[in-house]
């Protein structure tokens, strides 16, 4: 008898923690039908979701570096470096390929490989230089960012005009009505979900963010799998932005301007813990989704200034927490 | 006399479950007051009750005969009542003199008064007979003197009440004896002291009153004279505890493990060791001797120089992983800090270290279900719930399923550090049967121990340390407790001849 009441009210506290951001998410909704009836229109889902693809992907890699008790600060920097990397390339093969889809597998390439490389830089400095994740990534993230601007001489990279339009399908484009940033986006979600509930890699993440002693006792490859991290989330970033290029063709200083942050503050509203041990990547894609929710519902809305639409997100993120904790303390 | 502190039928209940009831207790100025009993029984409860770190769900807790309610452990301090817990608490990066006066600094007009406090926090470590530097930093300093600041920081408050959880469980027997000298001092100057151990002698040699508690509920009280180790052995357990020990066997077949000239920093020094197949291998010594320092090494956790040969084959250096693939594992003495995520679930500790055996490429959930049954059977783990948090375990059961854990590798060559640290005698014996019938079935065995009974009462031979270096080895009768701390300290054994 009294096994059973334990049992109940344990449950219903893994249920508030779990049902916070789907409840979240659900509110959002109804208020965005509430207050706009274009709200529901297939323009707008599609346009709220193929915006989130871009901080959604790379939050997806982000969780699984906080759940392993890491952080990466560098990924919006690092998006527009290798967006504008991406770009230099592709306009300068160009004249010697001429044109057509292999410039743009080029460009595909380049950006995968360049995510691969500086993801495994972060995670290098981070296992083997033995430096503190948010000192190392605050420095690359100072370093890529003003590598793009460098590159584009203080202005903007652009792609070559008949390029744009050759590229322009990859984000504009789709099957189903569905468009391929979303389909990436739910792709890489589902496989991260996958990754990180039934894999070795993903408990192994968990284990090490929760003590890395004991990873470290129980032969678990701390280091490689910390590493693998870093370089998933390089790969992802990169991914974003062969995404993100054919939006709007170009790059500068200004490209991934607070992206680290939204995905970040994404990971957390998800019920992810900041320091590690635990973590949820549907819970990631929840959070990314009610912050670009409140963005999409200000501008649709007359009610509030869309101009305090970080203030909403900053009230959301801290509200989230605080709602996880008393969930778990209890 | 009124007593200093007392609990008048004290119940305790978390949650549904109850886990002290109806406690009464006195606790009187000038004595020291022992409390045993098995893990799990309800001392820390009781301790934190009494120290106002948990309040009690019925019954009164009493100061000097007054019914007080603490609101909080600053409350209790107040009225001097200071607990020492079993971990630490303390700011690993402040220094020692920070942390003594953490909250009560001493001022000057306007600044911080660090030569009174320094000189304040010298004078108590003097009297601890502890040579810290009161300006280093507490994360480097040991695990005894850590001990050692907490008492001092204990000592350099108003104290009438000294609630100790377990004190001397990580202090060799000397530094336990300085302990000792400070007890009686505080009692001579009227403190009443309470403290639990696991240490039976210890509590023969120190203690005026005991208290046994078990399953909650106080079974036997009274003067220490009254009681003897075996007495106290069965109230605690509630049976007569037959030989502790499993018969001593011979072990002894080819060598799966020589390591030679094995150094590792400054903690270990040209360490060289063989171990037979079936054998159970001792490895004794002081704490901070480099006992732990060179299975560390030998397994691969450490950096070392030197050879290890495992089955005839090379071991690599600092790859903990390819030795566990070749059947040599590691268990640590540190359950909480590096052997089980507290924080995680019993399935998910056990598989830990080998999950790519349940990994193709997705974890098999119900083979890893398998594996828990099968484990709680064969280590008789008592969960309350299987899906329960690892933390939330008995220390005992813990150290079972970490048993379990290193065991799931399918090891040839285990080494098992400290393997009852903090255990109650229920559960000690249970493990000492568990690791004679792994050596019988042909497992070989290190076994690391600051026990000198549990060293002497398992192993077949045994190595001494001093000083990161073996200074001997000790087969069939010489292996007496005067041989093991003649070595152990550095002196050579007394042999027949020579006497």
């Amino acid at each position: 008898m009294s096994t059973a009441t334990t049992n109940r009210t344990g449950g219903m506290k893994i249920d508030l923690t779990v049902l916070g951001p789907i409840l979240a998410l659900v509110a959002l909704i109804v208020i965005g039908i509430l207050l706009n009836p274009n709200f529901l229109s297939y323009g707008n889902i599609t346009n709220v979701l193929a915006r989130s693809a871009f901080i959604g992907i790379i939050a997806v890699g982000m969780t699984f570096v906080i759940t392993a008790g890491g952080l990466d600060l560098s990924v919006g920097s690092m998006a527009a470096f290798i967006a504008g990397l991406a770009i230099l390339v592709m306009n300068t093969v160009l004249p010697s390929m001429g044109g057509g889809y292999g410039v743009i597998a080029v460009g595909v390439l380049v950006a995968l490989a360049a995510g691969l490389v500086a993801g495994a830089v972060n995670g290098l400095l981070v296992t083997k230089a033995g430096i503190e994740a948010f000192i190392v990534t605050l420095g690359t993230m100072g370093i890529y960012r003003s590598l793009v601007t460098w590159l584009a001489d203080g202005g903007t990279l652009s792609l070559d005009f008949a390029m744009r339009e050759l590229y322009r399908p990859v984000y504009y484009g789709g099957i189903f009505g569905i468009s391929w940033p979303i389909i990436v986006f739910a792709i890489v979600a589902i496989l991260g979900e996958i990754v990180m509930r039934h894999t070795a890699f993903g408990r192994h993440c968990a284990a090490i963010g929760s003590n890395e002693t004991v990873a470290r006792y129980s032969t678990v490859a701390v280091k490689r799998v910390k590493t693998m991290t870093y370089v998933l989330l390089g790969l992802l970033v990169g991914v974003a932005v062969v995404m993100y290029v054919p939006r709007l063709g170009s790059a500068s200083a200004s490209t991934g301007l607070l992206w680290e942050l939204e995905a970040i503050a994404a990971v957390i509203i998800g019920g992810t813990m900041l320091k590690g041990g635990f973590g949820r990547v549907w819970g990631t894609v929840v959070g990314v989704l009610i912050l670009s929710l409140i963005g999409n519902i200000l501008n649709l809305t007359d009610m509030v200034s869309p101009y305090l639409n970080g203030a909403i997100q900053g009230i959301i993120i801290i509200l989230a927490v605080v709602l996880q904790r008393k969930g778990g303390a209890e | 006399m009124t007593p200093a502190l007392a609990l008048d039928s004290v119940s305790k209940s978390f949650g549904p479950i109850e886990v002290l009831h109806g406690v009464d207790f006195d606790l009187r100025p000038g004595e020291v007051h022992a409390l045993i009993g098995e893990n799990g029984a309800g001392k820390s409860t009781m301790m934190k009750i009494l120290a106002g770190y948990l309040s009690a769900t019925d019954g009164a807790v009493r100061v000097d005969g007054e019914p007080v309610r603490f609101a909080s452990s600053d409350d209790a301090e107040a009225r001097g009542i200071v607990m020492i817990h079993q971990e630490f608490n303390l700011a690993e990066h402040l220094t020692v003199e920070e942390n003594i006066f953490l909250g009560r600094e001493m001022t000057g007009r306007f600044f911080l008064d660090h030569k009174k406090m320094q000189a304040k926090t010298a004078e108590l470590m003097q009297s601890l007979e502890c040579r810290v530097a009161p300006t280093r930093r507490v994360s480097s300093i040991s695990v005894p003197d850590k001990q050692m600041v907490e008492i001092a920081k204990a000592l350099s408050r108003n104290l009438r009440v000294l609630i100790m959880d377990e004190p001397t469980a990580v202090l060799t027997g000397s530094e336990a004896k300085v302990l000792f000298k400070q007890v009686r001092r505080l009692r001579e100057e009227g403190a009443a002291i309470l403290f639990t151990s696991h240490k039976l002698d210890e509590i023969m040699e120190i203690a005026d009153r005991v208290t046994v508690l078990r399953d909650g509920e106080v079974v036997a009280h009274g003067p220490v004279a009254d009681f003897t180790e075996d007495s106290m052995a069965a109230a605690m357990v509630g049976r007569e505890v037959s030989d502790l020990f499993p018969p001593k066997r011979k072990g002894g077949g080819e060598v799966v493990l020589e390591a030679s000239n094995v150094t590792s920093g400054r903690a270990v020094e040209g360490a060289s060791v063989t171990l037979r197949k079936g054998e159970i291998l001792g490895i004794g010594g002081l704490v901070g001797a480099g006992r732990t320092e060179l299975v560390e090494a030998l397994v691969g956790l450490r950096n070392r120089s030197g050879e290890v040969r495992l089955k005839g084959e090379t071991l690599p250096a600092g790859d903990v992983a390819e030795a566990r693939k070749r059947g040599f594992v590691y268990l640590t003495e540190d359950r909480k800090g590096a052997g089980l995520l507290l924080e995680k679930t019993l399935r998910e500790n056990l598989t830990l270290g080998v999950l790519h055996r349940f990994a193709k490429p997705l974890i098999d959930r119900k083979a890893e279900d398998a594996a828990l049954t099968k484990a709680i059977e064969d280590y008789d783990i008592r969960a309350p719930q299987r899906d329960m948090k690892v933390g939330n375990l008995s220390g005992g059961n813990q150290q079972k399923l970490l048993l379990a854990k290193v065991m799931l590798a399918d090891p040839d060559v285990v080494v098992i550090d400290e393997p009852t640290r903090g255990i109650d005698i229920g559960t000690k014996q249970q493990i000492y049967e568990l690791i004679h019938r792994l050596a019988g079935d042909g497992l070989s065995i290190i076994v690391i121990s600051s026990e000198m009974p549990e060293l002497i009462g398992l192993a077949d031979r045994v190595y001494v340390m001093h000083g990161g270096k073996i200074t001997g080895e000790l087969e069939g009768d010489e292996v007496t407790e005067q041989n093991v701390i003649r070595l152990a300290t550095g002196l050579s054994v007394a042999r027949e001849d020579a006497a």
